[in-house]
């Protein structure tokens, strides 16, 4: 194909594509200069090419049937005790960011000061590194500084790897997206729909006598804070919109006071007993319309 | 029938040696595996490309569904890959092929650094690598946020806040990347569009001066 001559063919080449025949001085074309057995790359060399990359192709395939990608639980702003984790191969900056000297106020030597010089010397290195030799064993310096920096990574990512791991062990925690997947596995073993994982809108309760002076009380202490500006809760905090629905006068006094298990506060020290008998009796109003 | 269509065509344009250029040139030996099995080692940047092209088109089936918004963002990957036919395929792909391109890069890099080919003539093929090599990272880190879930989530905020660490112009990085000062709505937005838009776009780029520069120099010789 690259080496025919059809005589149809408006310019002819002859080897190189770019030495056009009776183009003057003949210039030897780069790969000559390495004497062997080359080979044409269209057909022969990339046909080959073709050959590995479906057998990589296929082999890819088999690992993303064998292996689905992982997916945990929808991001809640408010988990506090997720353990976050960057993906693998930023791990060894992650870890070294927590060694001292590179941490807290030497902060900036570490995100700045060494990985400039590091990166910076790899993007640069055919400007630092200006010697004839190529073969690595003829230039310690270049090759040494690479197999160090080698070393330092594989390490940095294992211990990365190994303090996650402890973290988990400690805080008696398996990673989201294997629970889900173990979830979604036991339902399947009793034929049923893997338990759905997004939350589905919560129907829109309006704020009750938004004008009460109660909404004030709520201001000023704070219950915006968690269950949001329009009271409609967010995360893990539920609403206070149609509260009254869940609720008695009498048991959101006790709940306002005495604060509940699971975030609620007390407030029956911030709060006069008029202030919070005044918020119960508006939260038990906060119903949803009769239907 | 198709040699006419194409000599019709080449009589106006001229494009022969458009893609002569590209295509007809010799595999010296050195590189060849099937002569060498050790040349395997120059295998690496290819596989790159491969990889890379199946992480293109994976991610243009994965935009036919995906919706960067916080509401749907999470629910829309959680249909991609349960519901949708082959999309827990076409996902993994996606994922694993990330992992895959840093891997088949890191090792090209290798192999050119310890062949010596980024020495004279060939350095600004080096640099331009490397840059490759950081848009792949921010790539990586841009995508990481997209399904929006905690993991997604909580690495982001980690990411964006070790950015902002970096003096004098870490707020304002900070201020780009979140769109306002958490991670929210305005974030995924924005890395949807960077993840989608912009590094594709730079990386093609760059990968189009790779290639050029290649042809143009030819393969370093060997040792």
């Amino acid at each position: 194909m690259a080496h025919g001559h059809k005589s149809n063919e408006k310019v002819v080449f002859v080897g190189d594509s770019r030495v056009k025949k009776g183009a003057g001085v003949q210039v030897p074309p780069d790969y000559t200069s390495y004497p062997g057995k080359s080979e044409a790359f269209i057909p022969n060399f990339l046909l080959k090419e073709w050959m590995v990359g479906c057998v990589v192709l296929v082999g890819f395939l088999v690992w993303t049937i064998a292996e689905p990608a992982p997916l945990g639980y929808p991001a809640d702003p408010t988990n506090a005790s997720f353990i976050p984790m960057p993906d693998w191969y930023f791990l060894f900056l992650y870890q070294f960011l927590k060694y001292p000297y590179v941490s807290q106020e030497y902060i900036v030597l570490g995100t700045m000061g060494i990985p400039a010089v590091l990166f910076g010397g790899l993007l640069l290195a055919p400007f630092l590194d200006t010697g004839k030799e190529r073969r690595f064993y003829r230039r310690p310096i270049a090759s040494s500084l690479m197999f160090l920096s080698l070393i330092a990574v594989v390490y940095l990512t294992v211990i990365s790897w190994d303090h996650y791991t402890h973290q988990l062990e400690i805080t008696n925690t398996i990673p989201e997206h294997h629970v889900r997947e173990e979830k979604a596995r036991e339902a399947a073993e009793k034929g049923q729909e893997p338990p759905s994982t997004v939350k589905k809108p919560a129907a829109a309760v309006a704020i009750v006598d938004a004008k009460d002076p109660a909404m004030d009380i709520i201001k000023q202490a704070q219950c915006i804070g968690c269950h949001a500006a329009d009271l409609k809760g967010q995360g893990s905090f539920p609403a206070l919109t149609g509260v009254g629905d869940k609720y008695s006068k009498e048991e959101l006094v006790d709940i306002v006071t005495n604060g509940k298990s699971g975030g609620m506060p007390e407030f029956g020290t911030k709060l006069s007993a008029d202030e919070i008998d005044q918020l119960a009796t508006w939260l038990a109003k906060q119903k949803a319309p009769a239907k | 029938m198709f040699k006419n269509v194409y000599n019709w065509i080449d009589e106006r344009l001229d494009i022969t040696p458009l893609w002569r250029d590209v295509a007809d040139h010799e595999v010296p030996e050195h590189v060849n595996p099937a002569h060498h099995f050790s040349a395997f080692v120059y295998c690496f940047g290819g596989l790159t490309f491969f990889i890379t092209v199946i992480q293109i088109l994976s991610g243009m089936f994965l935009t036919m569904y995906y919706v960067p918004d916080i509401l749907n963002a999470y629910a829309s990957v959680d249909y991609l890959n349960h519901k949708v036919a082959f999309g827990g395929i076409v996902r993994g792909m996606h994922h694993f092929g990330a992992s895959l391109v840093i891997v088949m890069m890191f090792l090209h890099t290798l192999r050119v650094f310890f062949t010596g080919s980024y020495k004279a003539p060939r350095e600004m093929n080096w640099v331009v690598g490397m840059l490759i090599f950081f848009i792949m990272l921010g790539l990586g880190f841009t995508g990481y946020l997209l399904p929006w879930d905690n993991k997604a989530y909580f690495a982001t905020k980690v990411g964006v806040q070790i950015a902002e660490s970096v003096p004098y112009i870490g707020p304002y990085i900070a201020q780009f990347l979140y769109g306002g000062d958490i991670v929210g709505a305005q974030t995924l937005t924005r890395f949807f569009a960077i993840h989608v838009f912009f590094l594709p776009g730079a990386l093609i780029a760059m990968l189009a001066a790779h290639f050029l520069m290649i042809r143009k120099q030819g393969i370093s010789g060997p040792l």
